[in-house]
């Protein structure tokens, strides 16, 4: 039995050898002309890859480490944010924030701007169930942060470790060569990595931050589960029609599709409309008012609601509070639109991904290179920072191990982690996704119950989760019937 | 993965270094022939001869390498030729060996740390000289370089050092920081005797014909208040059990023979001989291998495999001067019987 699982083991570990191919390069070539070692190159200086950049250079178990970082974009240096906010923005969980702390970037941004809110309402399109956080704690506070920003203080900061790490911007890769999975004779041990130049790089450790569309992830064969929604995001900067203290994020699920709205400032707010191609292509075209029309009938509307369902719910909501008196919080309802940022409606397809291997010898993808979620709170960066800190710990550990950075061993525990934490998150964001995108009877009545009585029952909502990827995932294993 | 793992670990458990290698017969035939056959004898041919050669090879150095395999059973070396370019798989025969780097270099490293302090972030084991004896493929050698310790490595087979050196080649920071050598302990430690600040000796002591012999080779490359670390297997039931008869008759994991466990050292035999060469053991601790997760632990119990730290105390603190392997012969036959023990098969 050992022997047969062995077996099995065995051709595990094969399929994770690189593939054959690329390897083969003789050893004379790689100590004539096979280019400098350095010790980590990341490729990618998107939000995730520059945030690992910072967090390697800073770590002292890494001092003396050679890390490089490959940009195919310009340097984007910005002192002031503009004054017109950007459509992408990021919901940094109180997690993230501790990390952008951790590594010195958190002041930059906190320098440019960003909106924290202590709120967070979702509610149903289907009928009146809601669910509420309240974060009263202040270091419990998750904030809205535009993408661009978040660059910005990261590249801030980078430019201070300028004697730990290097950064080659307007920098592509055109090749990676990968070794073979341990040494072989002749071969040589490091990942090649080819620019555009013609210059090519060795390095013990390449780390793919490159984005969904990974280069790293295809060249080095990793295979990635895909799939569209059959949807489309519009996003848009959004003027509120009065002044408020705009600190709730509402989200809305429509049976076309989820809906949220981001604090940006006390006047204004982000959208995140995710609906039909279609229906996202109508939005587009719209005239301005009738798109703020939009807006507001479906934060507003009550078209879809059931009376069935409506009965079940009140029942169900007299029952609770009747049960627990001060369970249930009161429904806020969201600002009206009164117009839009000038340029600011942008609309791009929805997609889902997820790599199913995040390491190979010698490699790890992080952020979106190894999984993309639906955008729609501008939770992706969550994950991404996530795996910065995971992959920054384990590798600054085998450091102080004395290993070999791109070794397997530290690699996998890497991956064994994150998959444990992202997978859930994804699967749930997937399913609550699902969910939603049907207003039959059953199922609206279900995740009615399922919102209110999460919403009612105290210790669910003892602490509030630190982010929405948090509250999908309590919601659907409430759903479930698991560990409610 | 865990039937690899559990193979793997077995293995580890048992073959340590040793190979899957064939009971041959020059090994079958030295085990028939062990030292402490006469364990009254301290002048037991064999042993006298060995000490002998020993001795000579320090003097003529290189050129009777392929006798000078003395302080290992040369049917042992043998074994491990054919897996040379094996051991830096990390997946493979030696992935046990590769996951004790989890305690060992840890173990070796805070040690030393404690002792020296932090010398510099990044590189926390610089400017000390450390020798990794029966370095193999260089496993252990190589993350010790990587701390920043100056590391020799000596193995008396020359296909594993040569797989070392291949290893460490492409890499420029072990280039400076590791160097490999074909020798024995004995042959160092004549040529640089009280050069090192410390003498690694992982999974090597269970293989070994005199381990009186081998401690005070480590005494004299050591310098004063230098440090030894040791890892090996006990010899207890439990390791009898499983190292030989599960792993060797049952699940044959490792074909028989790979371990004779009549050379296994108990921790209280070997901290005696220890102390008893001028050496103050600072800590034993036990090791465990989780066959299932692949990985080594802490544990209370030394039963199977453990892990030694001591010290080479000052020469004053000792009061009796001076030492060479050479004394040491005398004050071993002086004392008699005592030290041959661990290795009797009289005494199991």
């Amino acid at each position: 039995m050992l022997r047969g699982t062995l077996l099995v083991a065995r051709a595990a570990a094969l399929r994770r050898a690189p593939p054959a191919a690329a390897c083969g390069n003789r050893s004379r070539e790689a100590r004539a002309g096979g280019g400098q070692l350095y010790d980590i190159i990341i490729s990618g200086g998107g939000m995730v890859g520059t945030a690992m950049a910072c967090s390697l250079g800073m770590d002292p178990n890494l001092e003396g480490k050679k890390i490089l970082l490959l940009e195919a974009g310009n340097k984007k240096v910005m002192d002031k944010a503009p004054e017109a906010y950007s459509t992408r923005v990021s919901s940094i969980s109180p997690g993230s924030a501790n990390l952008l702390s951790g590594i010195g970037a958190w002041d930059h941004i906190v320098n440019m701007r960003c909106k924290p809110y202590q709120r967070m309402q979702v509610w149903d399109a289907c009928s009146d169930a809601l669910i509420t956080f309240d974060k009263e704690n202040l270091e419990e506070m998750s904030y809205v942060v535009e993408n661009d920003v978040v660059v910005a203080a990261l590249t801030k900061q980078l430019d201070s470790l300028s004697g730990q790490v290097e950064v080659q911007y307007r920098t592509k890769v055109v090749k990676y060569t990968w070794p073979r999975s341990y040494q072989a004779a002749d071969s040589i041990p490091w990942v090649q990595v080819t620019l555009a130049n013609g210059e090519t790089l060795q390095t013990r450790l390449l780390i793919g931050a490159d984005g969904p569309n990974s280069m790293v992830r295809r060249e080095a064969g990793i295979p990635a589960v895909k799939w569209n929604y059959d949807q489309s995001a519009v996003v848009a900067v959004l003027r509120l029609s009065e002044v408020t203290e705009n600190n709730v994020a509402w989200q809305r699920f429509l049976p076309t599709g989820p809906l949220a709205m981001l604090p940006l400032s006390d006047t204004e707010s982000s959208l995140v409309w995710s609906t039909s191609h279609r229906h996202a292509e109508e939005l587009l075209e719209l005239d301005e008012e009738s798109f703020v029309d939009a807006i507001n009938s479906a934060f507003w509307s009550n078209e879809n609601h059931s009376e069935l369902v409506e009965t079940a719910g009140s029942l169900f909501r007299t029952a609770l509070s009747f049960l627990m008196p001060t369970g249930t919080s009161a429904r806020q309802l969201p600002p009206s639109v009164a117009g839009i940022g000038p340029k600011s409606r942008v609309m791009f397809p929805l997609g889902m991904g997820h790599a199913s291997e995040y390491i190979r010898h010698r490699v790890a993808l992080i952020g979106d290179a190894a999984h993309r979620v639906h955008p729609l709170a501008g939770q992706g960066a969550n994950l991404g920072f996530g795996d910065v800190a995971c992959l920054t710990k384990v590798l600054s550990q085998a450091v102080f191990n004395g290993k070999d950075l791109g070794a397997m061993q530290h690699l996998l525990e890497y991956e064994t982690e994150r998959q444990r934490h992202n997978l859930p998150m994804m699967a749930a964001i997937d399913l609550m996704k699902r969910l939603y995108s049907t207003n039959a009877a059953p199922v609206v009545l279900l995740r009615t119950l399922g919102l209110q009585a999460t919403n009612a029952v105290p210790p669910l909502k003892v602490s509030p989760p630190p982010d929405y990827m948090a509250l999908c995932s309590k919601r659907a294993y409430n759903f479930h019937g698991h560990e409610l | 993965m865990y039937g690899r793992t559990a193979r793997a670990a077995a293995a580890r458990l048992l073959a340590h270094r040793s190979p899957w290698a064939s009971e041959d017969s020059a090994a079958a035939g030295l085990k028939r022939v062990p030292l402490g056959t006469f364990p009254w004898e301290p002048h037991a041919p064999t042993r006298h001869a060995s000490r002998c050669l020993l001795l000579s090879t320090c003097t003529s150095g290189g050129g009777v390498r392929s006798m000078s395999q003395t302080t290992l059973d040369p049917g042992e070396s043998k074994k491990f030729e054919a897996l040379a370019n094996k051991w830096w798989n990390e997946q493979g025969e030696f992935s046990a060996l590769h996951a004790m780097n989890d305690l060992r270099v840890p173990f070796v490293r805070d040690n030393l740390l404690n002792v020296h302090g932090g010398r510099q972030a990044g590189r926390p084991l610089s400017g000390l000289r450390i020798l990794d004896v029966g370095c193999g493929g260089g496993l252990l050698t190589e993350p010790l370089g990587r701390l920043g310790a100056d590391v020799t490595g000596i193995d008396p087979v020359e296909d594993s050092v040569r797989t070392a050196e291949l290893h460490s080649s492409f890499d420029p920071v072990l280039r400076e920081r590791v160097r490999y050598r074909v020798c024995t302990l004995e042959e160092l430690a004549e040529e640089e005797a009280e050069a090192f600040d410390a003498i690694v000796a992982s999974e090597l002591v269970e293989h070994l014909l005199d381990v009186d012999f081998f401690i005070g080779c480590c005494h004299r490359a050591l310098k004063p208040g230098g440090a030894l670390f040791i890892t090996t297997i006990n010899k207890t039931n439990v390791s009898y059990a499983l190292g030989i008869v599960v792993a060797e008759n049952i699940l044959r994991i490792v074909p028989r023979g790979t371990h004779d466990w009549e050379k296994f050292v108990t921790p209280e035999d070997l901290e005696r001989a220890l102390e008893a060469s001028g050496f103050q053991v600072k800590s034993i601790r036990g090791m465990l291998f989780n066959p299932l997760s692949g990985s080594w632990s802490w544990v209370q119990s030394t039963a199977v495999n453990y892990a030694l730290y001591a010290v080479k105390q000052n020469e004053e603190l000792r009061g009796d001067g001076a030492e060479t392997p050479g004394d040491r012969k005398e004050q071993e036959e002086a004392r008699g019987t005592g030290d041959s023990r661990n290795s009797g098969p009289g005494h199991g």
